[in-house]
């Protein structure tokens, strides 16, 4: 049900408020950013494929940028395209306003590299070579981080089958009080 | 994610969201969130419409909102549900917030409490609409150094907004009542010359600024309401002082309840690895620099906890005994030396009491020259010592770093007192030491960080800019707010001071910080500093300047010749004698009087409360410990049932 009109409804508008965090300035000006998105010509289509969104320039340098689309994405063809429903979703999940659940939640989906619901020693290895980045001298050498991993398991796991589940997750994140507000994008005046 | 899974079955086992108390927030762990179990799509959804109905109309869009589904299977949801309820029911007007009531209690017949409150609900109402410090300046400073440097500047607005209050209360109580009925001057005025601006000597002496001009007597004019000057001021210094402590103690507890964790568990590694991605920075060279940053910190925690399984040798742990020893001695000797100098050069510019404007200067320059100094002599030392973690070498540096500000206010305490009209001077003492504080401040910006950056582009040939080194910074702002603290008894519009001090100094900082530094390497975990600075702020600082007031009120004698308690021997008792006033004129309020007698003068009333304080923080404490046992138990338990179950699944493989 995504819209590709130039003005918003307002009953739609009533519905974004209820469903979201975002305040009402903050969907409109969504709407605005995602229409940009779409070029001319494409106007009759109703998601934003990839690369278009990956060139938002609160996207463009993340290193997560495309686990976020992919998580964010309700295509069927799994092509991280995003409707303007799945954007409000985004801008929603990474405002001040929301909870450390949802933030938590989406955080760990975006972690989880492979997609199967819970973080094993591969996830956590490109979850750290994300962090640290892609040149030479910042990446861990293989010992480092072998052994980076395990400590990561050994404090995080606590039912020890190898892997972070949600639950677990969870409880590291409620540790850091930081975590809330490093996990929200500035939604600037175009 | 496979759609199936996002919709999920309330076990059996969780409490129903019926059974939530109306008060209760209903949360989105009662609802099973968990990737485990699945069953099918249209009976999941039923179940949680059905759960849905169930609740207020504002809980429903709050579980709604909070629930990690997409927006279209929540405009679903909420399709479904609203088509299914009567609209009679959809509206329960206990879900409504119980409205706020503020109560206040005019029992004193003065108008101290309207202003007092007014001028509360006026500054909190600036620090909401953030004027004049914009939003926009701090999303840039944010963007591209991340939340530590942030806390500085944060950390500034919540000074002024301690200064905007004081000034409010003191301005419109104290100095606008005085202002109007001016009182006669003994000596003429002297003129106006740019130098009192700097000494705060001169034309300003005799004027509404200080404590001197204050009349103590009842300000009456024609027929206009009559205003007792002396208690005026005991109460409006005295009231803006316990105010401004339950604002402090409350932003403190709420600050230390946010970063404390019951559970000080030994790994902070995990918790870097997922939190430590900042979203807010955008820029690529930040978010390359950040990266490092992440490389730099991992690898020395990883470090920390391989030396940690590392034992030192009796011999090594002897030497760092030695090492810390002699650093320690070189702190405390260095430190004793600059107080003595202070005090010798004090003795010697105050023997002389007819001193040129100029040269009252002096002493707050060279106050200013050891704040600066010292702390370098500190930070060499703690580079030879060279410490195991990066927050025991901040904890020690400000340790440090206070010792020194601490004994050098205490030297000054001794050389206010005993001369003619000494309140005066103090004031006009400490408003020089702000002001130099101040210039001194400016400069260190622009050699420190400005021209510092130059030299080390330009000569050394470094690609880094200078680290903006917060600790420093903020310790700095905390030294300025006690000056002002300290001298609000004496210079009742010393907070306006402080406000254009902070204003200017955010922006000189905020212009600095963009163009000529980099943000901290070490791992700044943000709200831990911000308790750090404000409890800080709270106890050394503020506990200080108030006890020395309240010390100052309750013992000293005031001077003679001027302010509006020369009459009486301490302060303390323009209080004593309104209250026996108001017995002899009102014989109904002797309850008053007596009260004041047993509950403010007697000290056992003091110490039972102490007392009962005490109690409640140990009984805390320990149940703090209690639920700390509790989850270790807890931990074990999850281990336990988890190996029960391998085994299980292990030797019943069907």
């Amino acid at each position: 049900m995504g819209t590709t009109a130039s003005q918003l409804g307002k009953d739609l508008l009533s519905e974004y408020q209820e469903l979201t965090f975002l305040t009402k300035q903050e969907i409109l000006l969504a709407h605005k950013r995602y229409s940009e998105l779409l070029s001319k010509e494409d106007r009759n289509l109703t998601s934003v494929p990839m690369e278009k969104v990956l060139s938002l320039p609160e996207l463009k340098s993340n290193p997560f940028r495309k686990r976020i689309c992919h998580v964010f994405s309700t295509s069927d063809m799994k092509d991280g395209s995003l409707t303007f429903e799945d954007f409000l979703d985004l801008l929603s999940a990474f405002s001040d306003s929301a909870t450390l659940e949802i933030k938590s939640h989406y955080a760990f989906r975006i972690f989880d590299f492979d997609d199967d619901g819970t973080l094993d020693g591969g996830d956590l290895e490109k979850l750290v070579n994300c962090l640290t980045g892609k040149t030479e001298d910042t990446r861990l050498t293989p010992e480092e981080m072998r052994q980076l991993i395990s400590n990561i398991l050994e404090e995080s796991d606590i039912d020890k089958d190898g892997t972070v589940n949600l639950s677990e997750f969870q409880h590291v994140i409620s540790r850091s009080p930081d975590f809330v507000r490093a996990k929200s994008l500035f939604c600037r005046t175009a | 994610y496979n759609r199936t899974m996002k919709l999920r079955r309330r076990r059996q086992s969780r409490p129903s969201i019926k059974d939530f108390s109306r008060s209760a927030r209903p949360s989105i762990r009662g609802y099973g969130m968990e990737t485990d179990c699945m069953e099918t799509e249209g009976r999941k959804r039923d179940q949680l419409v059905n759960n849905l109905q169930n609740l207020s109309l504002s809980d429903r869009v709050r579980m709604l909102r909070a629930m990690p589904l997409s927006v279209a299977e929540k405009s679903e949801l909420r399709y479904l549900y609203s088509s299914t309820i009567l609209l009679s029911t959809s509206l329960s007007f206990s879900s409504l917030y119980p409205a706020v009531h503020i109560s206040l209690s005019f029992s004193i017949p003065l108008s101290c409490c309207l202003c007092l409150s007014l001028s509360t609900i006026v500054s909190l109402f600036f620090l909401t609409i953030s004027v004049p410090l914009p939003q926009v300046a701090l999303k840039r400073v944010s963007g591209r150094f991340g939340t530590g440097v942030l806390s500085y500047f944060l950390f500034v607005k919540t000074l002024l907004f301690f200064n905007i209050f004081l000034f409010l209360v003191t301005g419109l109580l104290l100095a606008v009542p005085q202002a109007v009925h001016p009182p006669t001057l003994t000596q003429g005025h002297e003129a106006f010359s740019g130098l009192e601006l700097l000494t705060g000597g001169g034309y300003f002496s005799d004027s509404v600024i200080y404590y001197g001009y204050y009349s103590n007597s009842t300000l009456s004019k024609d027929c206009r309401p009559s205003y007792n000057m002396p208690l005026a001021y005991f109460f409006t210094i005295g009231l803006a002082f316990f105010i401004t402590c339950i604002i402090l103690v409350y932003s403190m507890s709420k600050s230390f309840g946010q970063s404390f964790r019951i559970d000080k568990s030994h790994g902070i590694l995990a918790m870097k690895v997922f939190c430590s991605w900042d979203f807010k920075v955008i820029k690529k060279t930040s978010v390359k620099l950040r990266s490092e940053n992440i490389c730099i910190q991992l690898r020395e925690l990883l470090e920390e906890t391989s030396r940690k399984h590392v034992q030192k040798t009796a011999c090594q742990r002897i030497g760092r005994v030695l090492v810390h020893v002699l650093a320690w001695f070189i702190c405390i000797g260095s430190t004793v030396a600059c107080v003595l100098a202070l005090y010798y050069f004090s003795e010697y510019m105050h023997k002389d009491p007819l001193l040129k404007e100029a040269s009252l200067l002096a002493l707050p320059v060279v106050v200013s020259l050891i704040n600066l100094l010292l702390p370098g002599i500190f930070n060499a030392t703690a580079w030879m010592e060279e410490y195991d973690s990066p927050s025991v070498n901040t904890y020690i540096a400000i340790s440090r770093n206070l010792m020194l500000k601490v004994s050098v206010l205490v030297v000054l305490c001794f050389h206010w007192l005993g001369r003619i009209c000494w309140e005066s001077f103090v004031g006009q003492e400490l408003y020089r030491f702000l002001l130099m504080d101040f210039i001194f401040t400016i400069l260190d910006t622009f050699f420190g960080e400005f021209l510092w950056r130059l030299f080390s582009q330009r000569v050394l040939k470094r690609k880094r800019k200078p680290v903006f080194d917060i600790s420093r910074n903020v310790l700095e702002l905390i030294y300025g707010q006690t000056l002002a603290w300290l001298g609000v008894l004496f210079t009742p519009l010393l907070p306006a001071v402080q406000i254009i001090k902070l204003l200017l100094l955010f922006y000189m900082k905020q212009t600095s910080v963009m163009m000529n530094c980099q943000s901290p390497r070490k791992p700044y975990r943000a709200s831990q500093m911000s308790t750090i600075f404000i409890t800080l702020l709270c106890c050394p600082s503020f506990l200080g300047a108030a006890v020395c007031v309240s010390y100052t009120m309750w013992s000293i004698r005031p001077s003679e010749s001027c302010g509006p308690f020369r009459s009486l021997s301490t302060m303390f008792q323009s209080g004593k004698l309104w209250v026996k006033e108001l017995e002899t004129h009102n014989p109904n309020l002797a309850w008053l009087a007596w009260a004041h007698s047993y509950i403010v003068e007697n000290p056992l009333f003091l110490f039972l409360a102490a007392g009962i304080f005490l109690i409640v923080i140990y009984f805390n404490t320990q149940v703090v410990d209690g639920q700390r046992k509790i989850i270790s138990l807890l931990q074990e338990q999850i281990e336990n049932v988890t190996s029960l179950n391998s085994l299980i699944q292990y030797l019943n493989p069907s």
